[in-house]
């Protein structure tokens, strides 16, 4: 099962998809730009790996001294950073590198705590598409990647549905993009994480509780690029959602 | 450890439980890092505000005791301000960004001692139990000067640590203005202005008392975990 949270006429609602767009729980039946779209879980905590893909770590080699083998690279979003399908980024005017992440999003659905990876898939409740982007321009080498970066408000973009775990059979066999305008300019697959997502589970619970609604941003492969005011940006994974972004300039936020 | 939210009197100081430390924020500890800010990984010094999330499961109330994992002789203790956030703060203007307060509270962020700045550090810092926060939201009346509050440390009755809340790259108010420049905060969210350093370490076994003026005392314990 596929289910959204929506705003429409002066309510918040449950939707699920149809063929001509969406559903509200209460019958109505709407195209996907009447509503407003929200995340759609009660997101917890945040957790987003960068360097997760190979492709990708090669991609950022000249810059970098990791490796594959290091400990993952885990840092953490607050729910401001979160906006939904169809919303807007804000690009600050003068900075030259705005790119995206298209990333899975893999949601806990069971307290976890010490768990081992052959255990860990019982724990997730399900998954959504996640664009994570960030502004190279303020990356800092402290506590990298840092706030100023990976926190801005309304730069996480979630949804559109979110997806029941028993309805996604392998998790690691989804091909995933980027379309910048229509144009794919990322590619990549699931199958290529570093660490997997019972890896993953396994490594943050030994030393963090995770609850239900908590949500791991499981990273990005091969293929940022920079994006500019007015640009739509689609980040979709098979099985699992297509998100719809457009990056906006600071006038829009009246700056 | 106790799971059960923290509970905070009665609006405006009920929490969210959404915290954010800012870390490197004691005049001292860059002064102490001297030419190593230039070299690599760091290759300049900071320039936004270098901030931790405490994400729902650090969070610890007054009295509770706080699992030391086994690999980490002892724990930092970053005793420090935290600043509730009163109402919606976006883009706050420095010379009014104390209007934006609902009050102050005393957390302890506390850290498995780190070898670098360079990156997050999440397994070190965000561990079960590892932001004691309490005992209480005192009004942001009641505290005209946030940035010159004593601050005592001691660890099973010993001072281990004195001094107070000023000598920092940013006070209250330039750590919110530059903080909210990018990142709204919400009502009840924590913005901690950060810890002195170095920071005192306490280990298993060992009773933490963080006293800061005007805000009362905040009390734990630290055990080892069980393997």
């Amino acid at each position: 099962m596929k289910t959204a949270r929506v705003a429409y006429a002066g309510a918040l609602h449950s939707a699920t998809p149809h063929a001509q767009g969406l559903q509200l729980a209460d019958g109505r039946v709407l195209a996907e730009q009447e509503v407003v779209w929200l995340p759609p879980f009660d997101v917890g905590t945040i957790l987003a790996l960068g360097l997760n893909y190979a492709d990708h770590v090669r991609e950022l080699s000249k810059e970098l001294t990791v490796t594959a083998k290091d400990e993952p690279l885990v840092f953490l979003k607050g729910p401001g950073a979160l906006v939904g399908h169809r919303g807007v980024t804000r690009r600050p005017d003068g900075v030259s590198v705005m790119h995206y992440e298209c990333e899975l999003a893999v949601v806990i659905g069971k307290t976890a705590k010490r768990v081992r990876a052959v255990d860990a898939m019982a724990h997730v409740a399900g998954y959504t598409v996640c664009n994570d982007y960030a502004i190279r321009d303020y990356l800092e080498n402290w506590y990298r990647p840092n706030l100023r970066v990976k926190n801005r408000d309304a730069a996480t973009v979630l949804g559109p549905w979110f997806v029941d775990a028993v309805d996604v059979p392998d998790p690691h066999a989804l091909a995933l993009r980027t379309l910048v305008n229509g144009q794919v300019t990322q590619s990549g697959h699931t199958a290529d994480m570093i660490n997997d997502i019972p890896a993953l589970i396994e490594y943050l619970s030994e030393f963090m509780t995770l609850q239900s609604g908590d949500v791991i941003l499981t990273g990005t492969p091969d293929g940022v690029v920079n994006v500019d005011v007015g640009d739509e940006v689609i980040t979709e994974i098979d099985g699992i959602g297509r998100l719809v972004n457009t990056i906006v300039g600071d006038a829009a936020f009246g700056r | 450890m106790n799971p059960t939210p923290l509970r905070f009197d009665v609006p405006p100081f009920v929490l969210t439980g959404r915290v954010y430390a800012a870390v490197l924020n004691h005049v001292a500890q860059i002064r102490a890092l001297g030419d190593a800010v230039n070299r690599p990984p760091y290759k300049a010094p900071p320039r936004a505000p270098a901030l931790s999330i405490k994400p729902r499961n650090t969070q610890a109330r007054d009295g509770d005791a706080v699992e030391v994992p086994a690999f980490a002789p002892a724990l930092e203790i970053g005793a420090t301000l935290g600043v509730v956030i009163g109402r919606t703060a976006c883009r706050v203007p420095v010379g009014a960004a104390l209007d934006w307060v609902a009050g102050y509270t005393i957390v302890n962020d506390l850290s498995v001692p780190l070898a670098s700045h360079y990156r997050p550090a999440v397994r070190l810092k965000a561990r079960d139990g590892f932001c004691p926060i309490g005992p209480r939201v005192v009004p942001a009346a009641r505290i005209p000067r946030p940035d010159a509050l004593a601050v005592t440390v001691r660890v099973d009755d010993a001072v281990v640590w004195h001094g107070d809340t000023g000598q920092r790259v940013r006070g209250v108010a330039q750590l919110l203005a530059d903080v909210t420049e990018f990142m709204t905060l919400q009502p009840g969210d924590l913005l901690l202005l950060g810890a002195a350093s170095p920071a005192p370490q306490a280990g298993p076994g060992q009773r933490v008392a963080i006293d800061i003026e005007e805000l009362g005392t905040l009390n734990h314990t630290l055990i080892a975990a069980v393997p």
